[in-house]
C-alpha cells in the first residue's frame, strides 16, 4: 500500500512541477504570467482531442506542447510588445483558456482517451522498492526531473542563462548593455508556455484519460504558489511539487480508505483512524489549497530571503527608450 | 515589421474614453470571425448575442439580475485595483457572504419579520468583507501575494458550500437531494416589478453600491488616497497614507459588497442555498471592472454589457445550438482586447518596417 501511495504521489507531483519549472524560467525574465491555469487546461483539452482522433498519446503529448507555447504567445505579445499590465493580462489568459478549452472539449465529455505507456526502464525497474518508483514511471516523469536539473544547469551555468536573470533583476541595464529584452522574454514565455502545456497533457494523458471541463481545478495557480514557496530555486520546486503531491495524494487515500479494513490495526492507530475518517470529505479535498496559503505564509514573511531572491523587475512592463 | 511603443507626453483623453468601445467593436469582429469558423452565420450569431435578449421584457428582467451581482462586485474590484491591491478570490467572498447570510432563514426559520432581511444583507457583508479580510491580512502582516491567497480560498470556500448543503443544511425534506430549504417570503429579496418579471431588489443595490463608491473614490479624501496609493506607493506614503490600512480598506470594502451580491443572489434568484449559486460571476466581475476602466460608474454599463453575453449565449444555444461556453470564450476575449487597447492612452503605436528601421539607424 505505501509503494501504492509513493507511486502515485509521483503522478500527482509532475503536473505541479512541470508547469512550475516553466513558470520559473518565465520569472526570472521578470515576466509573471498569471496566466498558467488557463496554458494548462489548453494543453489537457489539445492533448486529449488529438490522441484520441489520431489514438496516438504521443502525438497528443507533441500537440499540447505546441498548443500551451502557441497559446503563451498571445498573453507574450500583449505584455511584452504591448507593454499591459501583467497581473490582469495573465488573468484573462486564463480566462479565455478555461473559456476556449470547454468549448473545444464538449464533445469529448465521458469519451474514453488513450494513456501514455509507462516507460519500464530495463533492469533498473527490477530492484526492489524503487525499482518500480523511479524507473517504471510515465514518461512525463522523466522528462519533469530532466527539465529540473536542465533549467538549473542553464539558468546558473550558461552564459545566456546568466544574461536572462540578468534581465529579470534589470531589464533598464541589460537594454543600455544591448540586450534584447523582449527577444529573451518571448522565448522565456514560450518554454514557460510548453512547459504548462505538458502539464495539462499529463492530466488527460497520464493522470486520468478522460476530459472534464476545468479539470486542471487550480493547478496552475498552485504551481505559481509553488516558484514563490521555491524562492525561484528550481530544485526547491522539485521539493514543493512532491511536498503537494503527498498532500493531494494523502488526503485522497483518506477519503478512499474503509474503516472496516483497518479493523487489525492497533487500538490507538484504529481510534486515530476514526477520527480522520470522521473529517468531511470536502476538507480533505481543501487540504491542498489551505496548505498552498500556508506555505505562502510562512516563505513571504522572511522579508529577506524574498528580497534577495525575487528578481526584481517582476511584473514591472518594459518600454524601451528609444 | 517590428511594433513599437512611443510613450505620449500626456495621456490621451480621447483613447480614456475611447478604448472601451474599440475594445468592444474588435470583440465583435472577432466574435464574427469565431462564429463563421464553427460554421454559423456570423451576423445571427452576433444579433442573438446582443440584440435579441434586449427585445422582450421578460430578458431585460433576466439582464437586470445577471448584470447586479456583476456591477456590485465590480464596483468594489475597481477599489482595490485602483488601490493596487489585487483581490481576484470575489467568487470566494461571493460565497462567505451567501452562506452567512442564509444563516438566518436557515438555522433560524421561525424568526420572520421585517428585520429578517437587512439583518441578512448585514451578515453578508460582514461575511464578505472578514473573508476577504484573510488575505489582506496575510499581504499586510506577512507579505504573502494575495493573488493567490485570495484565489485559493475560492476553492475552499466552493469545498465548504458544498459540504454544508450536503450535510448540516441540506433540507431534511429534500429527498436527499443537496440544498437548504427554501427561504420564506420574509428572508426572501423582493421583485421590483413582480408582474412584469424576475428582477429583484439586488439590481437596485447594485446601482447604490457603484453610486456610493464612485462618489466615495472621487469626492472623499480616502477615495484620493485609494488613487494616490495606486498610482505611485511612494507619493502616497510621503503623503503619510497607511498602505496596510488601504490593503484592509480595499479587500473589505470589495469583500462586503462581493458578500452582499452573495446574498443577493441567493436570496433574490435561486430562493434557498445550493452547492453552486454563481455561473463565476466572481471572475466575469474582473472584466466587468476593467471594461468600466475601474470606475465604478463605469462598471454599470459594463456590467450590463456583460449580462447581456450571459443571456446571449443562452439564446444562441437555444437557436443555432452554439455551445454556452463560447460565453467564455467572448468574455475572455473582451478583457484582452481591453487590456491593449487601455495602452493607447499612454503610448503610441508605431509600425515600424525592416527599411525604415534600418534608414533610422544609419
Amino acid at each position: 500500500m505505501l509503494e501504492n501511495i509513493l507511486l502515485t504521489i509521483a503522478t500527482a507531483a509532475t503536473p505541479l512541477l512541470l508547469a512550475a519549472i516553466g513558470e520559473l524560467v518565465v520569472e526570472r525574465s521578470g515576466v509573471l504570467n498569471l496566466g498558467v491555469e488557463g496554458i494548462m487546461i489548453m494543453g489537457a483539452v489539445t492533448g486529449f482531442a488529438v490522441s484520441l482522433s489520431t489514438g496516438n498519446p504521443w502525438l497528443g503529448l507533441i500537440a499540447a506542447t505546441i498548443a500551451g507555447a502557441l497559446f503563451s504567445q498571445l498573453f507574450a505579445f500583449l505584455v511584452i510588445t504591448i507593454a499591459t499590465n501583467q497581473v490582469a493580462t495573465g488573468l484573462s489568459l486564463t480566462l479565455l483558456g478555461i473559456g476556449l478549452s470547454g468549448m473545444i472539449g464538449e464533445s469529448f465529455v465521458g469519451q474514453p482517451g488513450v494513456k501514455l505507456p509507462t516507460l519500464d526502464i530495463p533492469i533498473l525497474s527490477d530492484l526492489p522498492v524503487v525499482g518500480k518508483l523511479l524507473f517504471a514511471q510515465d514518461p512525463l516523469f522523466y522528462l519533469s526531473i530532466v527539465l529540473v536539473f536542465a533549467v538549473m544547469w542553464f539558468l546558473f551555468r550558461t552564459r545566456t542563462g546568466l544574461t536572462l536573470r540578468s534581465i529579470g533583476d534589470n531589464h533598464t541595464s541589460a537594454h543600455a548593455l544591448g540586450i534584447s529584452v523582449h527577444k529573451y522574454r518571448y522565448f522565456a514565455v514560450m518554454f514557460g508556455g510548453a512547459c504548462g502545456g505538458m502539464a495539462g497533457a499529463h492530466l488527460t494523458l497520464v493522470y486520468t484519460s478522460q476530459w472534464i471541463e476545468n479539470m486542471s481545478a487550480g493547478r496552475g495557480w498552485i504551481a505559481l504558489a509553488l516558484v514563490v514557496f521555491a524562492s525561484w530555486r528550481p530544485l526547491r520546486v522539485l521539493l514543493g511539487a512532491y511536498l503537494f503531491g503527498a498532500i493531494t495524494i494523502v488526503q485522497l487515500h483518506i477519503q478512499a480508505t474503509n474503516l472496516r479494513d483497518l479493523e487489525s490495526l492497533p487500538a490507538p492507530l484504529y481510534w486515530l483512524a476514526e477520527i480522520v475518517k470522521s473529517i468531511p470529505s470536502q476538507f480533505l479535498s481543501s487540504l491542498p489549497y489551505l496548505a498552498t496559503i500556508l506555505v505562502l505564509v510562512i516563505i513571504s514573511s522572511n522579508r529577506r530571503l524574498t528580497l534577495i531572491n525575487t528578481p526584481a523587475s517582476l511584473g514591472r512592463p518594459f518600454v524601451p527608450d528609444r | 515589421m517590428r511594433i513599437e511603443l512611443v510613450k505620449r507626453s500626456q495621456h490621451s483623453t480621447f483613447f480614456a474614453l475611447a478604448s472601451p468601445f474599440i475594445a468592444f467593436a474588435l470583440t465583435l469582429i472577432a466574435g464574427a470571425i469565431l462564429f463563421a469558423a464553427i460554421g454559423k452565420s456570423p451576423l445571427t450569431g452576433l444579433y442573438l448575442y446582443f440584440v435579441e435578449p434586449l427585445t422582450q421584457l421578460w430578458s431585460v428582467h433576466e439582464l437586470a439580475v445577471k448584470a447586479g451581482p456583476l456591477i456590485m462586485i465590480a464596483v468594489g474590484l475597481s477599489v482595490c485595483y485602483r488601490s493596487n491591491n489585487w483581490n481576484i478570490g470575489a467568487e470566494g467572498q461571493f460565497i462567505a457572504g451567501a452562506i452567512l447570510g442564509s444563516a438566518i432563514p436557515i438555522l433560524m426559520p421561525g424568526f420572520q419579520n421585517f428585520l429578517t432581511l437587512p439583518l441578512m444583507l448585514l451578515l453578508a457583508m460582514a461575511g464578505g468583507a472578514l473573508y476577504a479580510g484573510i488575505p489582506a491580512y496575510l499581504k499586510a502582516r506577512f507579505n504573502a501575494n494575495e493573488i493567490l491567497t485570495s484565489l485559493m480560498l475560492v476553492y475552499v470556500a466552493q469545498l465548504f458550500l458544498d459540504w454544508l448543503v450536503r450535510g448540516p443544511w441540506r433540507n431534511p425534506q429534500g429527498y436527499s437531494f443537496p440544498g437548504s430549504i427554501r427561504f420564506p417570503d420574509a428572508a426572501t429579496l423582493p421583485e421590483i416589478f413582480p408582474s412584469q418579471g424576475a428582477a429583484h431588489y439586488g439590481f437596485v443595490l447594485a446601482l447604490i453600491a457603484a453610486i456610493a463608491v464612485w462618489f466615495f473614490l472621487s469626492r472623499t479624501l480616502k477615495g484620493f488616497e485609494v488613487r494616490v496609493l495606486g498610482a505611485s506607493p511612494r507619493a502616497g506614503r510621503f503623503a503619510g497614507f497607511s498602505t496596510k490600512g488601504m490593503i484592509f480598506l480595499s479587500f473589505m470594502l470589495s469583500g462586503a459588497l462581493a458578500g452582499l451580491a452573495g446574498i443577493a443572489e441567493v436570496s433574490g434568484a435561486i430562493g434557498q442555498l445550493r452547492e453552486v449559486i454563481s455561473p463565476g460571476y466572481g471572475f466575469t466581475a474582473i472584466i466587468v471592472a476593467f471594461l468600466g476602466r475601474l470606475n465604478p460608474l463605469g462598471a454599470i454599463v459594463a456590467g450590463l454589457l456583460l449580462a447581456l453575453t450571459y443571456l446571449g449565449g443562452e439564446a444562441a444555444q437555444i437557436s443555432l445550438g452554439i455551445s454556452d461556453k463560447v460565453v467564455r470564450v467572448f468574455q475572455g476575449m473582451l478583457l484582452f482586447f481591453v487590456l491593449a487597447c487601455d495602452t493607447l492612452i499612454h503610448y503610441r503605436v508605431r509600425f515600424v518596417t525592416a527599411i525604415s528601421g534600418e534608414a533610422r539607424n544609419a
